[in-house]
C-alpha cells in the first residue's frame, strides 16, 4: 500500500501528457481504421455497379426484339391442318409486296436478306397456336434478321446524318444515275474517302517493306552461300519477291496518285466509308463522288427526280462495308421499311421460350432456364436431406474418435476440391460405371450435389453447433430421447442456418459449368428439355457457349443471358428467404 | 480430514428421518476422463423433503447431482462408478431405461431454459412425447394444473400461445419448473435454479419449491446459505469431491460437526 505513494517519479494522473497522447493516438488508430474499412466497402459497391452496369447495358437490347409487318396472305391456309400450309411461299409473297422495288433475283434476295430465316416457322407456329389466323389476310409480324435488328438498334452501322442547304438533281429514279448539287456539298467526304485511300496505301507501303526485309535475306543468302542448290532457291525466291514487290509498289502508287489527285471525280468502294443519299422517298448509294457531283445506285426509287435545300440528306456511315456484315443495300430497305412503320419492336419472346440455335435471332434461353431448373431440383433433393443427415450424425450422435476424426478432414477437404474433378467423377463413375444417359439433368444434379454436400454439412454442423446446449439439456430433462431432442428442439433452432448453407451451396452450383462440361452438358440442345433424362444445357454453359460464337447477335444474349441467370439465383435465394421466415415464426 | 464413513452417514440420516429414503447413493465416484471429481460419496435422499447440496465452487454437488438422473450420460469423457438407487432399483441397470428415468426425476437448470416456443407447448411438450394424454382437453387440463403448482397460471393464463422466452427470468425459471412437474416426476432436481434471477424472483421460486415439498422429492444445488437455510430440511457439505458433512439443515447451521462447514458457512472459506 505505502509503495505506490512511494514512487512520485511514475505520474498515474490520468491528465499526464503521456496518457493524453496515448489516447490521442488510440483515436487516430480507429479512425484510420473507420476510413480504411468505409474505403474497402465503397471501392467493392464501386466494382459492383459497374459489373452489373454492364450487364444490364449490353444484356438489355436482347430483351426486345424488331419485327417486320408483312402483308401475308393465309387464306390458302386449312384451318383443320394448319402443319401443312405452304407459310415459305406466303411469306415470299408478303416481303414482294412489301418491297416492290427489289426487282430481279439480287433484289429479291436482298429483300429475304432483311427478314429472319426463321419467319416462316415462327409463322407456321403462330397460326398453330391461334388456327383463327387461317384464311385470314392481313399484316403479320416477323422477326427481322440478327443484324437488322442489330442495326435497328444502333448497334452496326451507324450513320452521321446531314442536311446540305443546296438543291439537288438526279438524272433517273432507277439504275445508275448521276448526281448534281450545288456548293460542294460532298468535298467533306471526298477529303474522307481519300484518308481511306492514304490508310489502304499506307497497308501496301508496310507490304513493301516486310516484302523487301524477305528480298534482303534472299539477296544475302544467294551472296554468302557456299551451297549451290541454296543459292538456286535462294535466286527463285528473290525473283518472285521482286515482282510481289513490284505490284504492291504499283498499288501503292495508284493509290498516292489517287489520293494527290485534286478536281478529280473519286470512284468508292467497300473499304471506304459510305455515302448513302435520301432523296424523295428513296435512296441512292454514290459509287463516285466529286465536290460537286456524284454518280451512284439507286436501291429505293425516289418518287421526283430533284429536292429542294434542305429536303433531302447525307447519310454517312463510317464504318467500312468490309468491316460489317449488314450492306448499304440493307441499311437502306431497313430505313425506306422504318420509314413506312412496318418495323416494331417487340418484348423478345423467342429469347424467353426458346432452346439453343445457331441464329442469333431464333435463340432462346428458356431451355437453359428448364435445364437448370432441373438440375437444381435434383441437386436440392440430393444433398440437403444427405448433408442434413450427415450433419446430423457427426454432431450429435457419433462417438468421437479416430474415424469420424478422419470423415471430418475429409469432408472440409472435399469443400475445397476442384469442380472439374467431380465432372470426371460422374464421367467415370455415373456415366460409364451406372450407363445414366449424357447431358441429362438426373447426372449433372448428382454431380453438383456431390460439390454441394461438403459445403452444406460443414454449415449445418457449424448451425448445430451454435444451437445452446441448454436446450439440449432442456428437452433431457424433461425426458425426452436423445432423437427427440434433436429432432423437436435442436433442428428447428439449427435450420436457418442448415438453409443458408445450402443456398449458399446451391448457388455454387447453379453457376458451375466445368464439372457438366465432363458430362456433356455442353451439348447443342435445341428442344426444351421435358424431364430430368432429356438432353439439357443449364444456365451457366448457355452463357459460355453463347460467349464463344462469333456473331454479335449472341453478344447481347450472353449478358442477357447473365441477367436471367442471376434473376434465376436471385429467385432461389428469395425462396430461402421466406423459408426462414417461417421457420423464425414458429418458435 | 475428518470424513465420515458410511456407516456414520447412514445412521445419522436414519436417526434424524422418519420418511423413507427415496433415491440414494452408495460409494459414488465420478471421473471425468483421468480427472477424478467425486470420491465415493453415500448419500441418502428422503422422500417428500428438501436436500440442499452445498459446498465451494467445484466441489462436485453439480456432479452429483446430475448423477441422480444420468445427465452425466451426455458427457462422454463422463464415468460413473457405484451405485445410485431410486426406490432402490439401480438407475445405472442395464434394464433402466434413461428416458424413463429422466422422466420420474425431472431438472430443473440454473439459467431458465424455456423452449423457444409457446408457454402451452412448453409444459406440453413432456406429457406429449411420454404419452400421459389422450385428448386436448386431458393436456390443457396438464398444462393449467402445472402451472398453477409453479405459481405462474395467473400471470400467463391469458397469454398461454406467447413466447415462452418472452417472460421475465423468475417467470421463465417458474415455467421450467413448471415443465418439469408437467410429467408428475417423483424427484425434482434443482441446479442452482436462483442464481439468474433477482430476490423477488428468487423469493417466489423458494416459496413455490416449498409448497412443492409436499409432494415431491427436491434435491437443490445452491449458493447462497441463506436459501439452503430456508428451503431445505437436510443439507449436504461436498468439499473437493466429498461429502464432508450431510444433517438437519438445522443442526448445519446452527451447530455443524466440522470444521470446513463451519468456516463456509461463516463465509470465512470458499
Amino acid at each position: 500500500m505505502t509503495d505506490v505513494t512511494q514512487t512520485p517519479d511514475v505520474d498515474v494522473s490520468i491528465r499526464s501528457d503521456r496518457r493524453h497522447a496515448l489516447v490521442n493516438k488510440r483515436y487516430s488508430t480507429e479512425a484510420r481504421f473507420k476510413y480504411a474499412g468505409l474505403a474497402a466497402i465503397l471501392v467493392s459497391i464501386a466494382f459492383l455497379v459497374f459489373l452489373l452496369i454492364t450487364i444490364i447495358w449490353g444484356g438489355l437490347p436482347a430483351f426486345t426484339y424488331n419485327y417486320v409487318k408483312l402483308p401475308v396472305n393465309l387464306t390458302q391456309i386449312d384451318a383443320s391442318n394448319p402443319q401443312a400450309g405452304d407459310y415459305d411461299g406466303a411469306l415470299r409473297n408478303g416481303i414482294t409486296e412489301a418491297m416492290p422495288y427489289l426487282t430481279g433475283r439480287s433484289g429479291r434476295r436482298l429483300a429475304r436478306s432483311v427478314v429472319s430465316g426463321g419467319a416462316g416457322i415462327e409463322l407456321r407456329n403462330a397460326v398453330i397456336e391461334d388456327t383463327s389466323l387461317a384464311g385470314q389476310n392481313a399484316d403479320f409480324g416477323v422477326p427481322v434478321s440478327d443484324f437488322a435488328d442489330l442495326y435497328l438498334k444502333g448497334l452496326t452501322a451507324k450513320a452521321t446524318l446531314t442536311r446540305p442547304d443546296t438543291l439537288i438533281d438526279v438524272s433517273g429514279t432507277e439504275g445508275e444515275v448521276t448526281i448534281e448539287a450545288g456548293s460542294g456539298v460532298f468535298r467533306d467526304f471526298l477529303n474522307e474517302a481519300k484518308v481511306a485511300i492514304g490508310q489502304s496505301a499506307e497497308v501496301f507501303r508496310r507490304r513493301m517493306a516486310a516484302l523487301q526485309r524477305s528480298l534482303d535475306q534472299q539477296l544475302a543468302i544467294k551472296a554468302n552461300s557456299q551451297d549451290t542448290e541454296a543459292v538456286e532457291a535462294a535466286i527463285q525466291q528473290a525473283e518472285v519477291l521482286e515482282q510481289q514487290i513490284a505490284t504492291a509498289k504499283n498499288n501503292f502508287d495508284a493509290l498516292i496518285a489517287r489520293k494527290n489527285a485534286t478536281n478529280t471525280a473519286e470512284a468508292l468502294d467497300s473499304s471506304m466509308p459510305s455515302l448513302l443519299l435520301k432523296i424523295a422517298g428513296g435512296t441512292i448509294k454514290v459509287t463516285e463522288v466529286d465536290s460537286n457531283s456524284a454518280k451512284g445506285d439507286v436501291i429505293v426509287p425516289p418518287t421526283s427526280t430533284s429536292a429542294a435545300a434542305g429536303e433531302w440528306t447525307m447519310h454517312i456511315i463510317e464504318e467500312t462495308e468490309d468491316n460489317r456484315k449488314f450492306s448499304d443495300r440493307e441499311v437502306a430497305v431497313i430505313d425506306k421499311l422504318v420509314e413506312e412503320g412496318r418495323i416494331e419492336s417487340r418484348w423478345n419472346n423467342i429469347f424467353f421460350s426458346k432452346g439453343a440455335s445457331r441464329e442469333p435471332e431464333l435463340a432462346g434461353v428458356w431451355g437453359a432456364v428448364v435445364g437448370s431448373f432441373f438440375t437444381m431440383i435434383i441437386t436440392l433433393i440430393l444433398s440437403f436431406p444427405l448433408g442434413v443427415a450427415a450433419a446430423i450424425y457427426l454432431e450429435e450422435f457419433a462417438p468421437k474418435n479416430r474415424l469420424t476424426a478422419l470423415i471430418e478432414v475429409n469432408i472440409n477437404n472435399l469443400a475445397a476440391v476442384p469442380s472439374i474433378v467431380f465432372g470426371l467423377l460422374g464421367l467415370a463413375v455415373f456415366l460409364n460405371f451406372f450407363g445414366l444417359p449424357r447431358s441429362a439433368p438426373l447426372v449433372g444434379g448428382m454431380v453438383l450435389a456431390l460439390m454441394t454436400l461438403p459445403t452444406i454439412i460443414i454449415a449445418s454442423r457449424a448451425a448445430l453447433k451454435a444451437v445452446p446446449p441448454s436446450i439440449r439439456e432442456a428437452a433431457l430433462g424433461v425426458g425426452a430421447s436423445k432423437l427427440q431432442a434433436v429432432f423437436h428442439h435442436v433442428l428447428p433452432l439449427a435450420m436457418p442456418g442448415m438453409l443458408t448453407g445450402t443456398i449458399i451451396g446451391m448457388a455454387q452450383a447453379l453457376g458451375e459449368t466445368a464439372p457438366l462440361l465432363m458430362i456433356g452438358m455442353v451439348a447443342f440442345v435445341v428442344d426444351i428439355p421435358g424431364g430430368f433424362t432429356d438432353p439439357a444445357t443449364v444456365l451457366p454453359v448457355q452463357i459460355y457457349m453463347w460467349a464463344d460464337f462469333p456473331e454479335p447477335g449472341f453478344q447481347q444474349k450472353t449478358s442477357a443471358a447473365i441477367m436471367v441467370l442471376l434473376a434465376f439465383l436471385v429467385a432461389m435465394n428469395a425462396v430461402a428467404v421466406l423459408l426462414r421466415k417461417r421457420f423464425e415464426r414458429r418458435w | 480430514m475428518n470424513m465420515l464413513t458410511a456407516e456414520q452417514q447412514e445412521e445419522k440420516v436414519a436417526e434424524m428421518s422418519n420418511n423413507p429414503i427415496k433415491m440414494a447413493g452408495k460409494n459414488v465416484s465420478v471421473h471425468y476422463g483421468e480427472k477424478q471429481a467425486l470420491f465415493d460419496v453415500n448419500l441418502d435422499i428422503p422422500e417428500r423433503q428438501v436436500m440442499a447440496l452445498i459446498g465451494p465452487s467445484g466441489c462436485g454437488k453439480s456432479t452429483f447431482l446430475r448423477c441422480l438422473n444420468r445427465m452425466n450420460d451426455t458427457i462422454d469423457i463422463c464415468s460413473v462408478s457405484g451405485e445410485i438407487t431410486l426406490d432402490e432399483k439401480d438407475i445405472y441397470d442395464r434394464d433402466i431405461d434413461v428416458v424413463e428415468l429422466r422422466a420420474r426425476v425431472g431438472m430443473v437448470f440454473q439459467k431458465p431454459n424455456p423452449f423457444p416456443k409457446s408457454i402451452f407447448e412448453n409444459i406440453a411438450y413432456g406429457p406429449r412425447i411420454h404419452g400421459l394424454v389422450r385428448t386436448k382437453a386431458e393436456l390443457e387440463e396438464i398444462v393449467s394444473t402445472s402451472l398453477q403448482k409453479a405459481g405462474l397460471w395467473d400471470e400467463v393464463k391469458d397469454r398461454l400461445d406467447g413466447a415462452g422466452t418472452g417472460l421475465s427470468g423468475g417467470q421463465q425459471q417458474r415455467l421450467c419448473i413448471a415443465r418439469a412437474i408437467a410429467v408428475s416426476p417423483e424427484v425434482i432436481l434443482m441446479d442452482e435454479p436462483c442464481s439468474a434471477l433477482d430476490p423477488i424472483a428468487t423469493a417466489k421460486v423458494e416459496e413455490l419449491i416449498d409448497e412443492l415439498r409436499e409432494n415431491y422429492t427436491i434435491v437443490i444445488v445452491t449458493h447462497s446459505m441463506q436459501q439452503a437455510a430456508r428451503v431445505s430440511q437436510r443439507t449436504a457439505m461436498f468439499h473437493l469431491g466429498n461429502l464432508v458433512e450431510v444433517d438437519e439443515t438445522d443442526t448445519i447451521f446452527t451447530n455443524p460437526s466440522d470444521p470446513k462447514t463451519q468456516d463456509y458457512i461463516t463465509g470465512r472459506y470458499g
